[in-house]
């Protein structure tokens, strides 16, 4: 067998064993929080909200929120575990043997992606207590769960070849990936913005993700699929090449 | 062949530190290698350049041939490494450490267990292979990097102050088990502030000073270029030194006489003079380690 396939599938291993070593810390916290917000801003404040495009609140926040827990799963289980690696110095495991870059980056990516899919999964299935979600387009929401937790694997990863301290870690995550989340029309359609703040909402690649993610459950959105899916495919293209790059520059790594 | 072989190589850090200043260096296949050094020589850096961990500003590197410029990949294969600090994951079991290395090398599971088992028991730490790493005493830790070091089965092993804060009855199986590892063929370069473990260890030595090379010779012509040898002798009583004045005895206390001795002055000799005055000796021991002393002349 090849030893770059050998070494890819160990970097898995060790990761995967890392995300049921410290489940309660990967796994139990995105379930405990959405579950808070199917009830905070479903039930009591949705109770309020009249229906959007002709689905009740509660089933309409069920994509968005699953989203938000896959983009913070994926996100943070790549910086946290990479930059661990580097704080610890157990990266030079990988360093010293003749891996390649890109067995690294996809290492690291495939964990992500994982941790983001079963995350996904069960806020999905909390949601279930809640309303009955539908699914419209099945391969479309697979699609979009697996390019999204791509694309912010592929970020966390940047951010922890970056990050010097603990700090630089979670710095990203609440001053840029909180404002998208919050912003990215999870709560609400963008279509009830003005139209000032509408053309703002498009800015935000957040925006992308959830309403693809969202068409794939009732066949509808505030955004087109297509072009939706041809970013993430693009942003998931350039974050692998700048990760590769910086990796093979030793950015961040080697003094 | 060469094991290693470093021309003019140079490291200049981001922060301006020249570390190291065209060093050139052979580690001839088999060769067990000392590299020494005070705190700040360079040492790590050097190292820390051939196994990939820092880039180095300019000069070249070779592995049995292999150019790490070009063919890293294979030169990586061949070198199994014990770096300065403890660098596994504190939270992951010993045999999962080792086998995980294993496996970045390329290795596939069911080897790279086997292996893992080989080398475990080889240090000892087969018993705790499903301790979590941070529970190890500091020397078991040690042991285990070394493990992990091997399970590739590498034909040069890079040691980075191995025995560091490692106590004498570990430090001695350690001796035992690198030696072993020598004789089997594979080449050992190792870094050490303990002269002792060079002379007992090692055939050949390099002593770095501020990024350069100021000695590189056997360790046993090292070992030749010290003139003077001060012995300590324990007596049982002092008795006048009269009789050995020549010797330009200097009373330590009243059981302790410390005398210098040129290389071609015999100790026989010295021995023979103080029992004919009378002194009993008890005990005679060398004060200090030549080559520390050596060190020091060249620091
Ligand atoms: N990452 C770094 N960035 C900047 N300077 C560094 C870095 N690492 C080492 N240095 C500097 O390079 C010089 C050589 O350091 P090195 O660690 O190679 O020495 P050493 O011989 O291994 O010392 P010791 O015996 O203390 O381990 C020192 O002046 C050190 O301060
Ligand atoms: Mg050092």
């Amino acid at each position: 067998m090849n030893s770059q396939w050998i070494a890819f599938q160990t970097l898995v291993r060790k990761e995967v064993a890392r995300i049921l070593r410290i489940w309660t810390q990967t796994l139990l916290p995105p379930l405990v929080t959405q579950t808070l917000y199917f009830i905070i801003f479903g039930k009591f404040i949705g109770s309020q909200v009249g229906p959007i495009h002709g689905i009740s609140y509660m089933s309409f926040l069920v994509p968005g929120l699953v989203m938000m827990a896959v983009i913070n799963s994926a996100y943070s289980n790549v910086v946290s575990s990479f930059f661990g690696a580097k704080f610890q110095r157990n990266i030079e495991e990988m360093l010293v043997a003749p891996m390649h870059e890109w067995v690294i980056v996809a290492g690291y990516i495939c964990t992500g992606i994982m941790r983001g899919i079963v995350v996904g999964i069960l806020v999905f299935l909390v949601s279930c207590f809640f309303t009955h979600p539908a699914i419209d387009h099945i391969g479309i929401v697979i699609m979009f769960i697996i390019l999204t937790a791509a694309v912010f694997s592929l970020a966390g990863l940047i951010n922890g070849i970056f990050a010097k301290n603990f700090d630089e870690v979670a710095m990203f995550q609440n001053f840029i990936l909180v404002p998208l989340i919050y912003l990215g029309g999870i709560f609400y359609s963008i279509l009830k913005l003005p139209v000032f703040w509408q053309n703002v909402s498009k800015l935000n690649p957040l925006l992308y993700m959830v309403n693809g993610f969202r068409f794939g459950f009732f066949g509808f959105c505030d955004v087109s699929v297509i072009f939706s899916a041809g970013l993430l495919i693009f942003l998931t293209l350039v974050l692998w090449q700048v990760n590769i790059w910086l990796l093979k520059n030793g950015i961040g790594i080697k003094n | 062949m060469n094991a290693i072989e470093i021309n003019n190589l140079v490291k200049i850090y981001k922060t301006g530190t020249r570390a190291v200043k065209g060093v050139n260096l052979t580690v001839a296949k088999g060769d067990f290698f000392a590299l020494l050094g005070a705190n700040g020589a360079g040492k790590t850096t050097i190292i820390s350049i051939l196994i990939g961990l820092v880039n180095k500003t300019s000069g070249s590197v070779k592995i049995f041939n292999y150019d790490i410029d070009r063919q890293f990949d294979q030169a990586k294969r061949i070198m199994g490494v014990v770096p300065q600090e403890f660098n596994f994951h504190m939270f992951e079991k010993v045999q999962d450490i080792v086998a995980t290395q294993a496996g970045f090398y390329g290795i596939d599971r069911v080897t790279a267990l086997t292996n893992s088992e080989e080398v475990l028991k080889k240090v000892g730490l087969w018993e705790k292979r499903s301790s979590i790493a941070r529970t190890l005493s500091g020397g078991l830790k040690r042991r285990l990097m070394i493990a992990r070091a091997l399970v590739h089965k590498p034909e040069i092993l890079i040691l980075d102050e191995p025995t560091a804060g490692v106590d004498v009855q570990l430090r001695f199986g350690m001796w035992d088990y690198l030696r072993e590892l020598n004789a089997g063929g594979v080449t050992i370069l190792l870094t050490t502030h303990y002269l002792e473990e060079v002379q007992q260890m090692c055939r050949h030595a390099a002593i770095l000073k501020e990024g350069e090379i100021v000695r590189l010779d056997s360790v046993k012509n090292l070992n030749k270029l010290i003139q003077q040898e001060t012995y300590v002798i324990t007596v049982r009583n002092m008795q006048p030194l009269d009789g050995i004045q020549s010797y330009a005895p200097v009373v330590i206390d009243e059981h302790t006489l410390e005398v210098n001795l040129n290389r071609d002055e015999q100790l026989n000799d010295l021995l023979i003079k103080l029992i004919q005055n009378g002194f009993a000796v008890t005990d005679v021991h060398p004060k200090e380690h030549r080559l520390e002393r050596l060190f020091l002349s060249l620091l």
